[in-house]
């Protein structure tokens, strides 16, 4: 790859980070839209969080990462500490494809 | 630095820490995919602190190295990353008013550094975990992708250590107490639905752009009398 697209890429990411930010620094907005800009952030959040338990790229990314996933969310709904979530996750994931899950 | 580190409580900086360290090594990934599907050495480098958004990163470098053209490489990078921009809207009063400090907190902007802003109540702390956040990830991504791009094809496989789920499961953390009410589980879980349902069949970073449907299914406002009807 040359450093064209490379710096394309670069420029084109960091427009779409700071027009963002520099919007929100501008408009002055009411409470219910920043309420509703928050939620619109928490659902691209769980959009991202449900993909990437259950995709790898357009098909399905098996069994031992959805468990993996389902059992860190689990854990993060019953409150367990961060660590606790993410090693849990991790752990689940690696144990059940050393035993064969897809 | 130091203050930010601890303006945060106990629980958000071992967070962060897990996820720096994740970041570590998926960046380790990174560099040394790269760097075996033949790009040269300064490839993965000069992405990884230019872009610094890893999917579009693995996104691109997947694609060019299985022949497609470099401007699609650019444009299902950019698709991937345009959550970047309502994100932005949704965190940007928190980097403050100083044209430096917009700038650098704009190349930090990643998911992981949202949702931990995002998952704080007070206002301090939400700027604290967002620059802690993306300061660590810048670190760890760029430290993984230099070590990994020089040690190539020697890097055991992420996958067999269930790297990949730590991600997703962050995620979830972060989120689940965010969680308040049906005014944000019921968008959440509509987007969430649109997203799986459409990755068989959309480019990568559309589904989740089209999860902002869900937003439809927030309940409606009751009408408050302090405000005049347009």
């Amino acid at each position: 790859m040359s450093i064209v697209p490379i710096l394309a890429l670069a420029a084109g990411t960091f427009a779409l980070r700071f027009a963002g930010t520099a919007l929100r620094g501008r408009v002055s907005m009411p409470d219910h839209v920043r309420d509703l800009l928050a939620t619109a952030a928490l659902v691209l959040l769980v959009a991202l969080a449900a993909t990437a338990a259950l995709a790898k790229g357009q098909s399905f990314g098996g069994w031992a990462l959805a468990a993996g996933v389902a059992v860190g969310g689990l854990l993060a709904w019953r409150r367990a500490p961060f660590l606790v979530v993410v090693v849990a996750a991790a752990l689940i994931t690696a144990l059940l494809r050393l035993a064969g899950v897809g | 630095m130091r203050s930010t580190w601890r303006t945060l409580d106990r629980e958000s900086r071992r967070g962060i820490t897990a996820i720096v360290a994740a970041s570590f090594v998926s960046g380790l990934s990174f560099g040394a995919i790269a760097v075996a599907s033949g790009m040269a050495l300064w490839v993965p480098l000069v992405m990884s602190v230019l872009v610094f958004a890893g999917g579009s990163q693995f996104l691109a470098v997947g694609l060019v190295a299985a022949g497609g053209s470099p401007v699609a490489a650019v444009a299902a990078g950019l698709a991937l990353n345009a959550r970047h921009l309502p994100f932005g809207l949704a965190v940007g009063h928190l980097l403050g008013d100083r044209l430096a400090a917009r700038l650098l907190g704009s190349h930090l902007l990643v998911d992981e550094s949202v949702a931990f802003a995002m998952a704080q109540r007070d206002p301090a702390r939400a700027k604290a975990a967002f620059w802690a956040c993306g300061a660590g990830l810048f670190a760890g991504w760029n430290l993984g992708g230099l070590l990994g791009a020089l040690a190539g094809q020697s890097i055991a496989d992420p996958g067999a250590l269930g790297l990949d789920a730590v991600f997703p499961a962050l995620l979830l953390a972060l989120v689940i107490p965010a969680m308040t009410g049906p005014d944000k589980w019921r968008p959440a879980l509509a987007g969430a639905a649109i997203a799986l349902a459409t990755t068989p069949l959309l480019p990568a970073g559309v589904p989740v752009l089209l999860a902002l449907l869900g937003m439809a299914a927030v309940p409606r406002r009751r009408a408050t009398t302090d405000e005049v009807p347009a």
